[in-house]
């Protein structure tokens, strides 16, 4: 039973981390209908980003303590971020945004490619080592054989999550920016002629994923302790597994989504086999989309005849 | 003397807005380089983490693309003084077909040449290097293409896990040559037909899907197919792969330097380019027996309704079409052709492992086939030729070793410019190399259809 | 002579037709027959329902309930009827003729089998394939056929080479009817509008259908291409002894076309019979027109008698 609580914890912790990266798939998809392929190398780009950022402050600048660093860190990292997604969207999709649905896919592969091999070409291709921050743990229940604890860096994790979440909901929901990215969503034509600017907010939408993936960048270096130029790819794929499962275009979906799919992996890998855990993704992935295509909390699409 | 007054100003104002334009540029440039470039996380002397800092490549990579920046505005600017382009025609003449075709037949014939003009230009020794690295794998490439052309680029399916069907190929024939002791000629057939039942297996329940879902499917059972065959290992022998698959011989004759060998049998002198040229030939018949089906089948019903799908599903349903049997045959053709592709590779290499069949495999033949045009066979064999050709030759640049220094190593930008490369061929053409289609039935003359009219499928 | 006149009865019957989507009843409990041989029109308001009788009756919807039953040749007795309902099938020999249950029946069925044709709403043809490829794709069940499935074909067996040369045929035929056989090998796409309807039209008439289902024929036609269509519609009835059901808005076209006219209003039937009849109709003149504030009362009451 405390093993059950403890792989709960682990779970949610790193449904955490989905969750943030597949907001930014499923803004994407909801306002322009496009699969970001490079976003996972975004998020991968952020972790590195985020290292550097570290190391320049402790090592070089000598900022103490931890937790405002590691603030500077965040802010500096969102922002990094954001520039690279910015400067995505302008040169690899905006000029391929009218053209035909296959041109902005394979162009995302192409810059997917581009940025993965980027960073193993002027980083290294080795795992590159990240210092423990958060390690300590505290102990929630001591059982006589298997302890329940959750560590700091957990704590931090959830609640850093659970922050942003009400914060980008509330800008999404509540502001203008949001209405004019909700409208874009639902018609962009319309949104043009009443006066949105829809390339700004496209553009927005990009930074604004970009941003949450630099946080969930963050989180992981923390969390993982190492940084490697290959951790696009799966991540990404199982944030997207995260996005559709919730629903593509909702943004709880997309939380929900990340969280019952940090979940399974978890639980899959203590319970079954560690091995074919990201078998167990995939496969979620293709049946969500084989029977459930619009997802738990998305709305179906009817093709009007 | 006052219009050559107002001038001046205009074009110096426009030499400004440039060159404001590129510094602009630049500064991006500098913000994208901070910190990933100019900051390399490496270890000293006690394995500690510590921060490298490369300000030089920073200043290099932000002055070139300041250079290119400018370049390229004062080339728009000067092309932007010639005469307005004229509106092209929906149909255009004939003529572009006939053309296409003799290009076609000039490039099978150097093609059925190629390995005679390797072997007069560079001779014995360097010929086998540009005959198997370029020529074999090339084709292989340009195999792969026309196979997931028909799915692709026919029938407008979007298939991103296409190296599933390539890895089925491979690894049936290695299971197939050490279980059941098959030679290779046999074990090819069986593999196509393998991949081909795993294609309609797989089809079967995806093919309602539309565009993007589809493709995120297809992708998901791929990797579920690389993981597979890296876990389970009594089957497959997980990562240590699969070894000692034996080369295809000449109708019994083994290419080896014994007296029942190939050469002895024909009283020549043995050489291992005889292997060699003969597998370029094996993979060269193969390729061209992927395009002369597909081409055939083009003009068949089945074909017309490949591509009617593409441009509209529910108007093909509306005439009668059944059109989830009609995905399923495209799907499991294009599996067909991939696996005879995979059980070629396993047979050329000797040794498979799940390394090779990765989702960027997958994702290297879909970019062949957009770039080089829906459904357009040339195109694809020339984006093969082009980006599989232009990435291998990286690896002959020896000489831009003594430009940047001895450290530096072109392979390992091939990647990092087949990326660059995919993102710029595809803002530059966005429909592809070949932008046009020729209809395959005609009442009078075969007019090409402008490619903006041609829907790209959506599933 | 016309081919109808020798067999007795309706060629369709809608019986109790219902079709809800969620809470919304789009049809509601619609009954109606057509008549081999006759232009029956479905007119009513935007919103009526009427394309979606057509998607019911072409096996784009599944209805929520109700019967539609179409015969190729003598109406079946009500036994037979019944005996085919209750058997689940979609279809059976019966004595007078085939007879389908296309409620039953997906909609490639409904074509291929059934024989009937539709355009639709929004001109659906393959923008991308030339004139003649259009209207040889629509003979592609024969074709099919004839090619063995491919295999035969595949080999140039001159068995296929037949049929295709009699698909050519009629679709030179169907070429000069409409007066595109100058434009057979230009891409459909680049033909102007009034071209591109006539063509919908004449693919449809390749699949050599019993029923054939326009969807508003004369959308965005000037009156000089709508007394094209209106003759074209009219020798095809008369060549072909074709049933052609019917939506429209013009109502000259209606007018001077139909033998019998069904009024929808909400998805409810608000008359059904010769269209001068209808015309004179109040409660069709309500519904298009509207009615003053003051007559209200007085036109309800007309419409209860």
């Amino acid at each position: 039973m405390e093993y059950f609580f403890q792989q709960l914890i682990n779970g949610l912790t790193l449904g955490s981390i989905y969750g943030l990266i597949a907001i930014g798939y499923t803004m994407v998809f909801g306002i322009i209908g496009m699969v970001n392929f490079a976003h996972g190398d975004v998020f991968m780009l952020s972790t590195f980003i985020a290292l550097i950022f570290l190391m320049v402050l402790t090592q070089l600048l000598w900022v103490t303590p931890l937790a405002l660093a590691l603030f500077i860190v965040l802010i500096g990292a969102m922002l990094l971020t954001s520039l690279w997604a910015w400067a995505i969207e302008r040169l690899a999709y905006r000029p391929l945004r009218g053209s035909f649905r296959l041109a902005p896919l394979i162009s995302a592969i192409g810059m997917s490619i581009f940025l993965s091999n980027l960073v193993q070409v002027t980083q290294g291709p080795r795992y590159k080592p990240a210092p423990q921050i958060a390690s300590d743990v505290v102990t929630l229940y001591q059982g006589v054989d298997y302890s329940v604890s959750v560590s700091h860096k957990q704590i931090l994790i959830v609640a850093v999550t659970i922050v942003l979440l009400a914060a980008f909901w509330y800008i999404v929901q509540n502001t203008a920016i949001g209405r004019a990215q909700r409208a874009c969503e639902q018609d962009r034509k319309m949104a043009a002629l009443l006066g949105v600017n829809v390339n700004a907010t496209i553009s927005l939408t990009f930074v604004m994923g970009a941003a949450l993936a630099a946080v969930a960048g963050l989180l992981f270096m923390i969390y993982y302790g190492v940084v490697h130029f290959n951790d696009g790819f799966t991540p990404g794929v199982k944030a997207f597994t995260a996005a559709v499962l919730g629903g593509i275009g909702s943004l709880p979906g997309a939380v929900l989504g990340g969280l019952l799919i940090g979940l399974i992996e978890t639980m899959w890998s203590a319970y079954f086999s560690i091995d074919y855990k990201d078998v167990a993704t995939f496969s979620i992935l293709a049946i969500t989309l084989i029977f459930l295509p619009s997802g738990l909390l998305g709305k179906p699409e009817v093709e009007k005849v | 003397m006052a219009v050559a007054a107002a001038e001046r100003p205009a074009t110096a104002g426009r030499l400004v807005a440039a060159l404001k334009d590129a510094a602009g540029a630049a500064l991006l440039a500098l913000g994208l380089a901070v910190p990933i470039l100019a900051l390399r996380i490496d270890q000293d002397i006690n394995n500690q983490p510590v921060l490298r800092p490369r300000w030089d490549d920073v200043a290099l990579a932000v002055a070139l693309v300041f250079c290119a920046r400018l370049a390229w505005l004062l080339l728009r600017w000067a092309r932007s003084g010639t005469a307005v382009a004229k509106p092209r025609p929906v149909s255009s003449g004939a003529g572009g077909y006939v053309a296409a075709r003799a290009f076609a037949i000039v490039g099978a014939v150097l093609l059925v040449l190629y390995p005679l003009l390797m072997l007069a230009l560079v001779g014995r020794a360097g010929a086998i290097k540009w005959i198997d690295n370029f020529g074999i794998q090339i084709l292989i490439y340009v195999m792969l293409g026309w196979g997931l052309n028909i799915v692709v680029g026919l029938a407008g399916l979007l298939d991103l896990g296409y190296v599933a069907f390539y890895a089925v190929g491979a690894y049936s024939t290695a299971l197939l040559v050490h279980n059941l002791g098959f030679g290779f000629w046999l074990c090819l057939p069986l593999a196509g037909i393998f991949a081909a039942l795993w294609g309609i297996l797989l089809g079967f329940p995806v093919l309602r899907l539309r565009g993007d879902y589809l493709a995120i499917v297809t992708l998901a059972f791929g990797e579920i197919i690389r993981l597979v065959l890296i876990n389970w290992v009594p089957v497959t022998n997980g990562y240590a792969g699969i070894s000692g698959i034996p080369k295809p011989t000449f109708f019994g004759l083994p290419f080896n330097a014994s007296d029942e060998g190939f050469a002895a049998v024909l009283g020549i002198e043995f050489s291992p380019l005889h292997r060699t040229m003969f597998l370029f030939y094996v993979i060269l018949a193969l390729a061209f027996l992927t395009n002369w089906v597909t081409l055939r089948l083009r003009r068949l019903p089945i074909g017309r309704a490949w591509e009617a799908l593409r441009e509209d599903e529910i108007a093909c349903r509306s005439l009668g079409i059944n059109t989830t049997s009609t995905k399923l045959t495209a799907f499991a053709i294009g599996a067909g052709f991939g696996g005879f592709a995979g059980s070629f590779f396993a047979a050329r290499q000797g040794f498979i492992s799940p390394e090779s069949f990765t989702f960027m495999e997958s994702a290297v033949v879909v970019a062949i086939v957009v770039l080089g045009g829906m459904g357009s066979q040339l195109g694809v064999a020339i984006a093969a030729i082009a980006m599989i050709g232009g990435t291998e030759i990286l690896r002959e640049l020896d000489w831009l070793k003594q430009v940047f220094g001895p450290d530096f190593e072109p392979t390992q930008y091939r990647m990092l410019l087949f990326g660059l490369a995919m993102v710029i061929l595809m803002i530059w053409k966005p429909r592809g190399l070949i932008a046009t289609r020729h209809p395959s039935i005609f009442l009078r003359e075969r007019r090409a259809v402008r490619a903006d009219l041609v829907k790209e499928g959506h599933g | 002579m016309s081919a109808g006149e020798s067999i007795v009865g309706p060629i369709l019957a809608v019986e109790h037709l219902t079709m809800r989507f969620g809470g919304l009843v789009a049809i509601d409990d619609l009954s109606f027959t057509a008549s081999r041989g006759e232009i029956t029109a479905l007119i009513g308001p935007n919103g009526a329902g009427k394309t979606t009788v057509f998607n019911c009756a072409t096996g784009f919807y599944k209805p929520s309930s109700g019967r539609l039953v179409l015969c190729h040749g003598t109406w079946p007795a009500p036994e037979e009827l019944d005996t085919l309902t209750q058997s689940g099938r979609r279809w059976a020999a019966a004595t007078g003729g085939p007879v389908f249950l296309l409620e039953r029946m997906p909609d490639y069925e409904v074509s291929a089998r059934a024989k009937v044709a539709r355009t639709f709403q929004n001109i659906r043809l393959f923008s991308g394939m030339t004139v003649l490829e259009n209207l040889i794709v629509a003979q592609h069940n024969p074709l099919m056929t004839a090619s063995g499935w491919t295999v035969l074909g595949l080999f140039g067996a001159p068995r296929y080479k037949a049929a295709e040369h009699a698909a050519v045929e009629r679709a030179r035929y169907w070429l000069d009817r409409i007066g595109l056989a100058d434009r057979a090998d230009d891409a459909a796409g680049g033909l102007p509008y009034g071209d591109q309807r006539r063509l919908e039209i004449a693919r449809a008439m390749c699949t050599e259908p019993q029923l054939l289902c326009l969807d508003e024929p004369a959308a965005g036609l000037n009156p000089r291409e709508t007394s094209g269509l209106t003759e074209l519609l009219l020798a095809i009835r008369q060549t072909h002894g074709l049933s052609i059901l019917l939506i429209e808005h013009d109502m000259s076209l209606v007018m001077e076309i139909s033998d019998h006219v069904v009024v929808l209003d909400y998805g409810q039937k608000i008359a059904d019979g010769a269209p001068e009849a209808v015309r004179n109709d109040p409660k069709v003149i309500a519904a298009y027109l509207g009615v003053e504030d003051e007559e209200v009362e007085k036109v309800e009451a007309e419409i209860a008698r």
